[in-house]
């Protein structure tokens, strides 16, 4: 009653916190004044797996990150809340990646995992919520994919039902394993870390994995591999619109409304 | 071919969703610009009045897929269809609505035919483009902008050397513009039978629960929106008690729906809905860049905020500084002398 799970997980800058000094006077992005954090939908997919872990004794968690050697540290923090192992893709040539290039990379180091039966990622992550590499690795691997995924409904060996958030409701289907799925951000909350998982695991050696642990079509990968390129970027430039500063009194308020209901832009 | 392609949208009353109408407005102008024709992929069962509700808004053919397998959307199901219509009829550009399907539907094609697709783009233009490395010129190719990198900085993205060229838009982002409504196309009945394969029936769709009225604040007039600034989901009531009472609709910032003071169908921004109402009123929002281009047309802005730097106040016609608790009452107050 046991399966092989895979978590796909990225360390982001956290855009969520951008405050002024994270950008240069030039405009352009200070990245190393973000601090870098797991991304929080694919906490969310570490915590459905751990669940189906749960309802299935036996089955293995295996975390996977592409990134710098630092971004380690996501692994070693699913390790801490319950999956079983880990590894990071880390390698120059992977480098500039757009989703295709990355989805390739990922998931020629799935396949180099043998066979594996749900792979969890998060919806997207925060620094281009794109929410493409989920479907292109799924794409990639030749198994349907369930995006949008809200909640666990049941799982066996055999398949999996679930919950998903669409635009305008929501929808329970099954899927035969294998299967890929993307989870979002209404999903049950991640767990702890577990304070025995912390001390056992904190010396632990978290593997690297460079592009030739992964046999893949070198043109594939990195800048080479993305069809997409930035033609230009225009750092945010704000100009002052001529706007009228109401003070906060009654008496200015009341100025204030009565002239946009005599120009009937309030009914 | 010089062709667009637009994925159509059903929803849930077997009607062309708005998002699609607004591409294929905008896919007409490409299409206008690049000499080619504006052609769009259906797929579903069963489905009437497609003629009339497409060619208004400049569709030159419809390429219209009916199976029932092709109802309720399923991934494989319309991939393999649209996969196989764009092998097939080689088009310029792709664009999909960055819908819950159309975000799942066209990363996947993308992966398949590898090539380049650009999310949640805001606008999207022809232009040239000049590779720096290669020095290669490309003529007339399509200029996908979004905001990136949590909303600091604009990108144009171009996907030189492959094809299609495909993009997802969010709804409200482009104007849906009747072109003619006397405009006349054709049909091309696709046979499904052709594209699909036994696996991509794999998934079962077991039940489904659908909004079909949800928030519709993409029409609203007036739009009374409340950020982190905010503070809590309770002082939100307020929001909605000054929105009533002037007729409009309460909308959210990505920060306030991630706190949880508000719903996430009533987002405003490049991750939400675009509007443009009469009159938008922004309380506690700082206006990010995301925030603001879904919601910088409006006709009139109020921001009201306690920070006299706070970006949003750069592109309000009026700015309160001072606190939304404090500042709503009296709006209300306001209004209530200004009606008797």
């Amino acid at each position: 009653m046991s399966i092989k799970i895979v978590v796909l997980a990225k360390q982001v800058p956290d855009t969520r916190n951008v405050g002024p000094e994270a950008m240069t006077p030039e405009g352009t992005i200070n990245r190393s004044a973000l601090p870098a954090v797991y991304n929080p939908e694919d906490l969310n997919a570490l915590e459905m797996a751990l669940r189906v872990k749960e309802l299935l004794p036996g089955s293995t968690v295996t975390v996977v990150t592409m990134g710098p050697p630092r971004a380690e540290e996501i692994i070693r923090e699913a390790i801490y809340r319950g999956a079983d192992d880990g590894f990071v893709l880390s390698d120059r040539r992977f480098a500039g990646a757009d989703t295709l290039a990355t989805s390739y990379a990922i998931s020629c180091a799935v396949k180099r995992l043998g066979h594996v039966d749900i792979v969890f990622g998060g919806r997207q992550a925060i620094d281009g919520d794109t929410a493409q590499v989920g479907p292109q690795v799924a794409e990639k691997m030749d198994i349907p994919q369930i995006t949008y995924a809200e909640e666990l409904v049941s799982v066996s060996e055999k398949e999996i039902r679930i919950k998903r958030r669409l635009s305008n409701g929501t929808e329970v289907v099954e899927a035969p394993l294998p299967v890929l799925v993307t989870v979002c951000g209404s999903a049950p909350r991640p767990r702890f870390r577990h304070a025995h998982l912390l001390l056992q695991n904190r010396h632990l050696e978290i593997p690297v994995w460079t592009a030739d642990d992964v046999n893949p079509d070198f043109d594939r990968l990195g800048l080479s591999g993305s069809p997409t390129k930035v033609k230009k970027v225009d750092s945010v430039v704000l100009t002052q619109k001529d706007n009228i500063c109401v003070e906060n009194t009654q008496e200015a308020l009341n100025s204030l409304i009565s002239n946009l209901v005599t120009n009937h832009i309030i009914g | 071919m010089n062709s667009i392609l637009v994925y159509i949208e059903i929803n849930e009353s077997g009607r062309v969703a708005d998002v699609s109408l607004e591409l294929c407005s905008k896919g007409r102008r490409l299409a206008d610009r690049l000499g080619g024709e504006l052609e769009a992929i259906v797929a579903g069962s069963n489905l009437a009045d497609l003629e009339q509700q497409l060619y208004p808004y400049g569709v030159d053919t419809i390429l219209y897929a009916n199976d029932p397998r092709l109802s309720p959307y399923r991934t494989l199901p319309h991939f393999s269809i649209v996969d196989g219509i764009i092998r097939e009829r080689q088009p310029e550009v792709v664009l999909y609505g960055a819908t819950s399907v159309g975000r799942d539907l066209a990363p996947r094609i993308a992966s398949h035919l590898r090539c380049g697709l650009t999310a949640d783009c805001t606008a999207l233009e022809i232009g040239d483009h000049t590779d720096a490395k290669t020095g290669k010129d490309y003529h007339d190719i399509l200029y996908q902008i979004r905001p990136a990198f949590g909303g600091n900085i604009v990108a144009t993205i171009v996907s030189p050397e492959t094809r299609p060229q495909m993009a997802t838009v969010r709804e409200g982002v482009m104007r849906k513009e009747v072109i003619d409504e006397n405009r006349k196309g054709t049909v091309v009945n696709l046979d499904a039978n052709k594209y699909l394969r036994n696996e991509d029936d794999c998934l079962k769709v077991i039940s489904r629960q659908i909004d079909p009225q949800g928030v519709d604040i993409k029409g609203a007039s007036i739009i009374v929106a409340g950020g982190y600034g905010m503070g809590s989901r309770e002082n939100f009531e307020m929001l909605y008690k000054f929105a009533n009472m002037i007729g409009g609709e309460v909308g959210a910032s990505r920060a306030a729906v991630d706190a949880g003071f508000c719903d996430n169908d009533r987002q405003i921004g490049q991750t939400g809905v675009t509007v443009r109402p009469k009159l938008y009123i922004a309380c506690g929002i700082s206006g990010a860049v995301q925030h603001r281009v879904g919601m910088e047309q409006s006709g009139q802005i109020i921001s009201i905020n306690t920070d006299p730097d706070a970006p949003i106040n750069a592109i309000a016609d009026y700015t309160i500084i001072g606190d939304v608790c404090e500042v709503i009452p009296r709006l209300m107050n306001a209004y209530q002398s200004c009606k008797q």
